[in-house]
This record gives structure tokens, sequence and C-alpha cells, in this order.
């Protein structure tokens, strides 16, 4: 048992600094998709709710493609599609080879299916804010805008956190896909030192535990993050 | 008074048919359905374009038996996974704080780690107890990816489906529970002829949710040597290069998943018309 303990030793003889650097990556790819994602599940979201019909179709047409594809799929098909899509473009330039950074094709992948999951959570918090509140802050002189930005997003926040939370804890276990397209996250890194030590159990169970303490701690800080958000609700019973 | 003439509303012309103007949401709306429209075309273009007969009768036989696979392992694991999840969501809402405990810690280690991980630790971590495993004879069972990886997502599936009929089963308020201990029903039958089906009707929006994330998360068997859809797919495309195999295996995915989809709202709402007020 202690020899195994050694094997996550820092530096050279161990595979402690590498498991870091692969926790680090996956952490930096979930934090660095968030945004994108939110962003555009949010514009996404706007779009279903709409009166707008043909906005309508082309947001649904968007989460209906995404949350229908395995993620694997979508993960694969951007790295290699998106290789072959550049090249073409690309080729038209200049001659020189150009590749796909697997982060940025990691990010793409996740963002897409993180959108679409998230524009569902947005439209559910979206009706759920009746539309007397923006009519009535306009009414009182607000732009739409400003409508938007006092009155419906504070409540859309409070709307859809809990639903956001889970998102966040499925992107990050989604993350561990982008180990299949040779970017070194916590588990390509596990994968490594398994080959290299041939202690599979061991070190898989360590990445497995890795992977807990960060939904353990995101759970936590959501909760809190939660909490903060609603803490004007009115408490019933 | 009795001169009183009868008036006939003279007829009116309609009003005006209001027109749609094309305000920047049309304008945007209609531009994003072109593109979605473009993308579509490009798509069955280049099926047809960069169709290779070669490829297609050579790897179609193989991604079809890839899906069965897929379908089966998808199948085995929501039926056996549910069979386990019913005595773990009691287990869940259990008296004793050590079989709760125990439960609960159960369910949290699958829900919180990457399907993944959890089946490379099982594939490969039976690999390092060969001896151990043949001693007992088990190693028959271990020796075949398939196995692990159904064995896996049996485990996985049976957390996520132990929480869901938790949660069902909690919904159902006490006054039910009160109610048939008053009319005298023993405890089980009150559960199955009760609590049971109310629940399920609860249970079904997520459970279809739990089927979709399997057929989508069963495509991560590939990366054991599992020749289920996604992985023939990969092979062919490591064997030809021909990108188009990807785009075949996404739109069987994609149909599978929507066919389910839609069957299962149908499904919903055809249980629950009785329901509707």
């Amino acid at each position: 048992m202690m020899d195994l303990i050694a094997q996550l030793a820092w530096g050279p003889g161990g595979w402690g600094d590498e498991l870091a650097a692969g926790t680090l990556l996956t952490v930096s790819l979930a934090l660095a998709t968030l945004p994108f994602g939110l962003a555009i599940g949010l514009l996404i979201a706007v779009a279903k709710t709409s009166g707008e019909k043909s906005l309508q179709t082309a947001a649904n047409v968007y989460t209906t493609i995404f949350r229908g594809l395995p993620e694997l799929l979508t993960l694969l098909i951007v790295y290699y599609g998106g290789q072959i899509v550049l090249q073409r473009i690309f080729a038209l330039f200049t001659d020189a080879y150009v590749e796909v950074n697997g982060f940025v094709a990691g990010m793409v992948a996740l963002g897409l299916v993180f959108s679409a999951f998230a524009s569902e959570v947005f439209a559910s918090a979206f009706r759920g804010i009746p539309a007397g509140q923006p009519e009535a802050a306009q009414a009182l002189g607000m732009t739409r805008w400003q409508a938007f930005r006092l009155v419906t997003l504070p409540q859309l926040i409070r709307l859809s956190i809990g639903g956001l939370s889970n998102l966040w804890l499925i992107l990050l276990k989604e993350t561990s896909l982008v180990s299949v397209i040779a970017l070194n996250d916590l588990l390509r890194n596990t994968n490594v030192a398994v080959g290299s030590t041939k202690q599979p159990l061991f070190f898989y169970s360590v990445a497995l535990a890795i992977y807990l303490v960060l939904s353990l701690i995101s759970a936590k800080g959501l909760g809190a993050v939660e909490a903060h958000v609603k803490r004007g609700e009115q408490r019933t019973a | 008074m009795s001169d009183t003439t009868v008036q006939i509303i003279e007829a009116r012309t309609p009003p005006p048919e209001t027109i749609r103007k094309w305000t920047v949401s049309r304008i945007v709306g209609t531009a994003l359905c072109g593109v979605w429209i473009a993308l579509g075309v490009g798509l069955v273009w280049s099926l047809y374009s960069a169709f290779d007969p070669d490829v297609f009768f050579k790897y179609m036989p193989r991604m079809a038996d890839g899906l069965i696979i897929t379908i089966k392992l998808v199948v085995f694991s929501i039926v056996l996974g549910g069979l386990l999840a019913i005595p773990m969501a009691f287990a869940r809402m259990s008296k004793s704080d050590i079989i709760r405990g125990c439960a609960f810690g159960y369910v949290y280690f699958f829900r919180g780690t990457p399907l993944l991980g959890q089946m490379f630790l099982m594939y490969y971590g039976a690999g390092q107890f060969v001896d151990q495993l043949q001693s007992v004879g088990l190693w028959w069972f271990f020796r075949d990816a398939y196995n692990c990886v159904l064995l896996t997502f049996v485990l996985n599936t049976t957390a996520y489906q132990a929480e869901i009929y938790k949660t069902a089963i909690e919904s159902i308020p006490r006054g039910q529970h009160e109610a048939a201990e008053s009319l005298g029903l023993k405890k089980g039958l009150t559960f199955w002829k009760i609590i049971f089906p109310q629940a399920m009707i609860t249970a079904l929006r997520p459970l279809g949710n739990e089927i979709i994330l399997m057929i989508k998360g069963s495509a991560v068997a590939s990366l054991v040597t599992v020749f289920d859809l996604m992985g023939a797919t990969k092979l062919a495309f490591s064997r030809t290069f021909d990108f188009n195999v990807y785009l075949w295996a996404a739109i069987v995915y994609f149909s599978i998943v929507e066919t389910l989809r839609r069957t299962w709202d149908w499904l919903e709402e055809r249980l629950t018309r009785h329901l509707v007020r």
C-alpha cells in the first residue's frame, strides 16, 4: 500500500504532478466552457420565448440536434469535421497545415451541448416570470434593456440556478471525454500513469476520487450561491 | 315610441389584414432558419457527393451489428438497473443510518464521477486481478469487455434510477399511506396498489430522460474495444478516413433519441390523461 502511495509523489519519480496538471486542465476546460455555454444558452432561450415563429423554430432545431447526439460523437465531429472544414478554408489562402486545437474543440463541443440544455433551463425560467413584470417596468419608463437587466434577470437567475447547478456537475464529468482527442486532462493523464505503472485499480480510484472531490466542492459552492440568490424568498410553512 | 324603425347596421368593410412587419427578430429568425436549411442541404449533399459504395457496403453491416449491441447494452442496463434501483431507493429511505449512509455513498459515487472513468476502473481494474478472478471462477465474465461495460452501466443507472424512484415515492402525500392504513390494507399491498402506480407516473419523465442519457452515454463503450454503433463507426473511420461515417452514425443516434423522446411524450400524455382537468 505504501509503495502505491509513493507513486503519487511529486516530480519525475511519481505521478502526483501529472494528476494535478490533469485536474487543472479538467477544471479550466469546464470553466472556459461555462461562459460561452451560458451566453449562447441565454440567447437561445430568448429566441425560444420570443413571439417570433421563425426564431422559435431556429432555436428549437438547435436544442433538438445537440440534445439528441451523444456527447462523444459531437466531440469527434467537431474535432475531425472542424479539421476538414478549416483545412479547406485555409487552403484558399495558404498551403500551411492547420491543426485544430484539442482544447478549443473540446470547448466548442461541450459548449454546444451545455448551451442546448441550458437554453431549456433558461426558457422555463423565463416562462416562470409573469409577462406583466417587464411590461410594468417599461410602463414606468425603463427601457427594454433596463427592464431586462433590473427586473427579469435577477429573477431569472433565481429560477434557473438549480437547473444550471446540475448542468455544471454534468459538464465537469463530461470533460473526461476530451481524453479521447489527446488532451491531457485528468483521465488521460491517469491512463498514461496506468500504462506505465500497471496499477489500474489504484490510479483510476484516485482519479475518480478527484472527480468526486471536484463535484463535492462544486455542489457546496453552488449551494451557497443558490442560498445567496434565494435569500429574498419567503419560506413557506 | 311606436314608430321606431328597425335600423339595419350597414355592412362595413372588414378590418385591414395585419401585415407581419419585417422586424429585426423576424429577419434574424428567418436568416437562422435559412442557415439550418443550408446546413441540412449541405449534410445531404456531403453524404451524396462523397458517397463511397465500397465503404458503405463494407461497413454498413458492421454498423448494423454495432447498433444491435448498443440497443442490447441500453435495454439490459436499464432493465437490470431498474430492478436493482427499487431496493436501492428503499435503502436510501431506510430508517437505519448505516443502510441509508451506504446507499447514499453508492449513489453519490456513481453520480459524482464520469461514466467513462467508472468503465476504465471496472475494465482495466478487473484485468489486474486475473489470478484471483480465475480462482473464484469469475474470469470468463470480466474477460469480455462487453460484460465489464454492461456491469458498469447497470451499476451506474441503478444509482440514477434509485434517485428517480426515491423522489417519486416521496412525492406521494403521506395522507395516501394513512388512508390505506386506516382502511386496514397491509404495507405491501399499499405499496404495490396505491403508492407504486402513482409514483411511476411521477417517475415517467425523469425515467425517459435517463434512458436517453443511457443511449447517448453508451457511446463511451467504444473506448474499451466494444464494437457498439460508435465502436464500428470509429473502426470504419480509422480504416477509411471517410468523415461521412460519423455523419451516418450521428443520423442513426439522432433518429433513435428523437423517436424515443416523441414516443415517451406520447406515452406520458396517454398515461396521464385522467389527471388532466
